[in-house]
């Protein structure tokens, strides 16, 4: 392709080269940001990961009221009493009060061992924590932990790990070793229940009207924009909406008075109702678009074969446009829900009891949820709450994880089976 | 009117039988159809009659296949199209506010230009058509039927159940002539059928189309010139005007049209001179 002149059919031959190489450096820039973002963000996640675990393990230095050995000579923890050793502990030790308490609700003779280990050591032996240290630290700070165990009298290190099974079932206490989580997520659950049952139809069915019948007018076209504006909308403002709406003026049917009569609780609208369709306002939004989108993405030869062969509208939409979007739409309403089992600020606004020490029986009953309970943990100054709200959002991880893992498992079971009749 | 008073005088050229059992099914007067203030087809009037094929030829943007998705009423579905005139079918207007377009579709069937099966069992998209149109015989049996008509059972005899979109496109093609004969109708529209297929595929087409018109007329709009002519009976050339409005330029019998053309248009379309 040279001439005399290095003249290509390119260009000139020098031009040509530098112009490729000018070309390949701007690449190779590029090209380093890009990895560069990447490794970023992994390190990031990473980072989170590890502070989360860091705090769920590790030793905490505790020190009891009562030690067991004075209780029962020559034996370390109460799990190691006899039948009849627990038993007269119990009878012997336990305040006045406290044994009446006990003795009314079960008799100690009924009650089993494990329930007067609990029992005992929540009131007798009574171990405070003093203080604790994360996974990292309890590897590299030996000699620190075994100082301050010199330091204070009395006082013994374990090894443990804050997510235990027992944290999880267990109830609101002020005591971060006797804390769980039960009502915080039996609150979640139910939550996002109410708000899957209000948000779902509602967002599948507004946007098959504004994607399939709506037609091209200005007036349409105005509440598409304002359902893109509304999807970024702070949940904040959706907390007072839900407060104005459900919680002030929906009060009769939101606190269940409208339909049980007078209810003995002190919700006052401050219910899972209220909570789950205002958390179903905040996504609805995002499962109308979300929708919209699977639903764009039908081709419209389909519809166009469907009317074809005398469909109605109906027809055409019902069994061939939504059992093609189905996945879609089903993966749209997963992550606007997992958006939902996250979200506080709303829940805050609209009055979420932050301390409840019976579990949510219904619709009607007072809640809180994870997030809140990790929140009002997160903000106390003592070290143990910092673990249990680490060990609290790695239950909400886990419950994320599995919401989702089941999600995907239904819909590829749908899409499975639709392509089985397919 | 001009053009079709002429078909009509040039009928010597054919047998004296057929001409006498030539039944009109589908009578066009006077239709302009328009996308909002654009007019895509002025003036379209000609006739199509039972058991014929009749093929709409023409450079693109004449508004043959316009005037095809009218006749079922395809085009209601575009925004902003309206059509004046009268297409009449069977004597009745399409067009009438009576009239429901879901029930002109069932018996006026289409076929589309690029193969479009529903993404189910090729058993399910013969019997969804017949389903949703309240069928109550015998499913297996219509679905057997059906793809016989459009020859393609013995090569899917075996994989009814198989999806449909594993079939070849000229297979898919096939079975969506076979979901259309499913809902019995008495006419088929197809839009360009073999445009994106094959040569042999294609050849299958034509012959499937000179199969079923035995039973159905069968209306079909082509870019080919030789399938035209090899498959139809009529033929309508469309033109288009500066104005990029289509219209009906002449109306014969394919033989006549494309060996003795009337128009010089005509004449230099079918030997290939634009197009």
């Amino acid at each position: 392709m040279n001439d005399l002149n290095g003249q290509t059919a390119f260009g000139h031959a020098a031009d040509v080269s530098s112009l490729m190489e000018k070309r390949r450096r701007n690449g190779l820039v590029w090209h380093i940001v890009f990895v560069f973002s990447t490794t970023l963000a992994v390190l990031f996640l990473i980072l989170l990961v590890f502070s989360i675990i860091d705090s769920v393990f590790g030793y905490a230095v505790l020190r009891n009221d009562v030690e067991p050995s004075a209780l029962v000579a020559g034996k370390d923890s109460v799990s190691a009493f006899s039948r009849s050793e627990l038993e007269d502990t119990a009878r012997t030790r336990l305040s006045s009060g406290i044994l009446r308490r006990v003795e009314y609700d079960k008799p100690i003779a009924e009650r089993s061992d494990k329930d007067l280990v609990s029992l005992i050591e929540e009131y007798v032996v009574k171990p405070k924590v003093l203080k604790t240290w994360g996974f990292w630290g309890s590897l590299t700070e030996r000699k620190a932990i075994e100082t301050y165990i010199a330091e204070n009298e009395g006082s013994y290190a374990t090894f443990r790990s804050w997510l235990t099974p027992s944290f999880i079932m267990a109830d609101q206490s002020a005591d971060p070793l006797r804390a769980g989580i039960r009502t915080a997520l039996l609150g979640s659950l139910w939550i996002i229940l109410i708000t899957f049952v209000f948000a779902f139809p509602i967002g599948v069915g507004a946007a098959i009207y504004l994607q399939e019948y709506a037609v091209d007018n200005r007036l349409n076209r105005m509440l598409q924009l304002n359902i893109f504006n509304l999807s970024a909308v702070p949940s904040i403002i959706y907390g007072l909406l839900g407060l104005a709406v459900f919680v002030r003026f929906m009060e009769p049917v939101t606190s269940g008075s409208f339909i049980m009569g007078t209810v003995d609780n002190t919700a006052n609208g401050r219910t899972i109702l209220s909570g789950g369709m205002t958390l179903g306002l905040l996504v609805l939004p995002i499962i109308i678009i979300n929708t919209q989108e699977a639903l764009k993405a039908v081709p419209d030869t389909l519809r166009m074969s469907a009317y074809g062969v005398g469909a109605t509208k109906w027809q055409t939409i019902w069994y061939q446009v939504l059992p093609v979007s189905v996945d879609r739409i089903l993966t749209g309403t997963i992550l606007a829900l997992s958006r939902a089992l996250g979200e506080t600020a709303p829940l805050v606004v609209i009055g979420a009891s932050t301390f409840i020490s019976v579990d949510p029986s219904g619709i009607f009953s007072k809640f809180t949820t994870l997030p809140i309970q990790i929140y009002q943990w997160s903000a106390r100054p003592q070290g143990a709450y910092r673990n249990i709200a680490a060990a609290a959002i790695v239950s909400l991880l886990i419950l994320l994880l599995l919401m989702n893992s089941a999600a995907i498992y239904t819909r590829d079971k749908i899409t499975k089976k639709k392509r089985l009749e397919a | 009117m001009n053009s079709l008073s002429l078909a009509q005088v040039l009928q010597p050229g054919m047998e004296q039988s057929e001409t006498e059992v030539k039944k009109t099914v589908l009578k066009l007067e006077h239709v302009n159809i328009h996308y909002g203030s654009f007019q895509a087809v002025k003036d379209a009037s000609f006739e199509i009659y039972e058991k014929h094929v009749t093929a709409f030829i023409g450079p693109s943007g004449c508004g043959k296949s316009t005037v095809l998705r009218s006749i079922n009423r395809m085009n209601d579905m575009i925004r902003g199209s309206w059509i004046d005139g009268k297409i009449l079918f069977n004597g009745h207007d399409l067009y009438d506010d009576q009239v429901d377009p879901v029930l002109i579709r069932r018996r006026i069937g289409m076929v589309f230009q690029k193969p479009n099966p529903f993404p189910k069992s090729i058993y399910e998209n013969i019997a969804w058509g017949a389903r949703i149109n309240g069928f109550k015989g015998d499913y297996d049996e219509l679905v057997e039927q059906s793809l016989r008509q459009a020859a393609l059972w013995e090569e899917v005899k075996d994989k009814l159940k198989q999806n449909a979109l594993r079939l070849s496109g000229g297979q898919q093609q096939r079975l969506c002539i076979a979901r259309t004969i499913a809902v019995q109708p008495e006419v088929i529209l197809m839009d360009e059928p073999a445009s994106a297929l094959d040569p042999i595929a294609t050849g299958r087409i034509e012959e499937l189309i000179l199969e079923l018109k035995n039973n159905y007329t069968i209306v079909i709009v082509t870019h080919n010139m030789g399938q035209a002519s090899r498959v139809s009976d009529h033929t309508a050339f469309f033109m288009v005007d500066d104005k990029r409005t289509g219209y009906l330029q002449e109306y014969a019998e394919t033989e006549q049209l494309f060996l003795n053309p009337q128009h010089k248009k005509t004449e230099e379309y079918i030997s290939g001179k634009f197009g």
